[in-house]
């Protein structure tokens, strides 16, 4: 009961920003400051939310459908190009430049293209998640295996291990911290870029759902909407979170706690 | 027939090969021996150890062990180096264990196979913790539990105890001549500490000069436990110093 209290008074300490921003924004709109076709106020927001709420579930379903799809996908490839990239210095190479190369261009300028090419269906948003979605975990990967104490290495060879039984005991373990660190941002850019892809052209996902209450004006649907999202985003790494504290305690750091330090979490 | 036995080895590394590390390097070690190479940090003992567990191949000479050559071949002696090298993400018994999961054991014939010696080595209790919640000692116990179970012909103990503080290292040093009279294990040990190497070995061999070479090995016929403060131990050490330092 004391816990729950605290965690309360902690939320409510960790919040407090926000939830004065709100509050400053609801009394916006309360004096007429601002008029409500400008700035709908938080109440009006929440409104819009619940009067669309089967409308915005059902784009929902096809957002997160390609987002899921789309980090499924590049989960698998990050840890295909991390492995061959980590075991072939000329796969490093070779590889690393062209893949720096397609973080640097704008996902705005590729979703179009994307479109052109692919259809209107989920064919370009899946790629375009897969895209954005697998670098942070190539780069999270490649430097977690070679965070890996060389004399580890040396004393499993030294033990007639093979190359698949060091990535196996040794280098693909010591690096799922370094993994879901790299999920975790995934994850939220899988969200937006497929929230992108969708407003650049489609039938359906939020992104669809974003163009059309803008084009009718209608703010208080498009602050929902965009809330909403940020939700989702906020669920999906909290969900990240969760995952890493039961697959993997001991390299599970609680947010706020800097570097990867086990020992302090253990000895609890 | 000696049990481990290094014929004519030497070695430059293939970068340089101008620079030669290793000249010339004959040693044997008996069967339940426990012999010790001391020489200067960066002096070439690791190379020597490398050379043996099969992770270099020198540029000439031969390894055999028992009657076999081995040279340039991993998995044959077990190899214990000064950091323990447990991995944090594995309970001390996998860590224990990892070898015989190397060699293609099961899992779990591997964790049977490692369980009985929990009690040996001064470990029980510690099976399913982490290698974070133990001390620097019991550490280097469990990394000596996981060398021996590896390979329980032959060890190489590269400075095993250096890393650990005066009073560990001294409670270490009598705890591991107890349990290596109980197992019986060959063991060649690097060390730069000539009192440890006065302490544990039967006899140890000086590597020194650049190229290094190898001394003849010198015979330390003192009754044990040897104690450090006695003058027996304290003569060999100024024999030792005077040998070691006569280039």
């Amino acid at each position: 009961m004391k816990k729950k209290l605290q965690n309360i008074i902690k939320f409510g300490y960790q919040y407090s920003v926000i939830l004065l921003i709100l509050a400053f924004w609801q009394g916006l709109a309360m004096t007429k400051i601002l008029p409500e076709f400008i700035l709908p106020s938080p109440a009006a927001v929440i409104m819009a939310f619940i009067k669309d709420f089967s409308l915005i579930m059902y784009h929902t379903k096809y957002t997160l459908l390609e987002a899921f799809i789309g980090m499924s996908i590049a989960i698998t490839l990050a840890f295909i190009l991390s492995l061959l990239m980590d075991r072939f210095q000329v796969l490093y190479d070779v590889l690393y430049p062209p893949i720096i190369i397609s973080q640097t261009i704008p996902t705005v300028a590729i979703a179009p293209l994307l479109i052109i090419w692919l259809g209107f269906y989920m064919t370009p948003k899946v790629v375009l998640v897969v895209m954005t979605g697998f670098f942070p975990i190539l780069i999270a990967l490649l430097d977690g295996y070679r965070a890996v104490d060389p004399d580890s290495i040396k004393l499993l060879r030294s033990m007639g291990a093979s190359q698949w039984q060091t990535y196996r005991h040794v280098k693909l373990p010591a690096s799922i911290g370094y993994f879901f660190a790299g999920l975790r941002v995934s994850v939220s850019y899988a969200l937006i870029s497929a929230v992108v892809s969708e407003w650049l052209g489609g039938y359906y996902g939020l992104g669809v759902y974003m163009t059309r209450v803008r084009k009718a004006f209608a703010l208080d649907k498009m602050f929902a909407i965009i809330f909403f999202i940020s939700f989702l985003s906020l669920i999906l790494m909290a969900g990240v979170d969760y995952l890493h504290k039961t697959l993997n305690r001991q390299s599970y750091v609680p947010r706020g706690v800097k570097g990867f330090k086990t020992e302090s979490i253990r000895k609890k | 027939m000696p049990k481990l036995e290094l014929r004519n080895i030497s070695h430059a590394f293939a970068d340089a090969p101008d620079i030669q590390i290793l000249k010339d390097i004959n040693l044997y070690v008996d069967e339940g021996e426990i012999v010790s190479i001391i020489g200067p940090s960066g002096g070439g003992k690791t190379t020597v150890f490398n050379i043996v567990a099969g992770l270099l191949e020198p540029t000439a000479g031969e390894v055999w062990l028992a009657g076999e050559d081995i040279t340039g071949k991993s998995g044959y002696v077990s190899y214990m180096l000064q950091k323990d090298l447990l991995l944090p993400f594995k309970t001390v018994l996998d860590n224990v264990a990892l070898p015989q999961i190397i060699k293609g054991k099961s899992k779990k014939e591997a964790r049977t196979m490692a369980l009985p010696y929990f009690r040996e080595f001064g470990l029980d209790g510690t099976e399913y913790k982490y290698p974070q919640m133990l001390s620097g000692g019991m550490k280097q116990r469990a990394a000596l539990l996981r060398t021996y179970l590896f390979e329980k012909e032959m060890a190489l103990l590269d400075e095993p105890f250096s890393a650990l503080d005066a009073i560990t290292k001294e409670g270490i040093h009598s705890w591991y001549l107890d349990i290596m009279k109980k197992i019986n294990l060959t063991t060649l040990f690097i060390t730069h500490d000539i009192e440890e190497a006065i302490l544990l070995s039967d006899r140890i061999y000086i590597l020194k000069g650049r190229p290094a070479e190898i001394s003849e090995s010198i015979l330390i016929d003192l009754s044990r436990p040897r104690d450090p403060l006695s003058e027996e131990v304290i003569q060999m050490k100024r024999k030792l110093k005077a040998e070691y330092l006569s280039i």
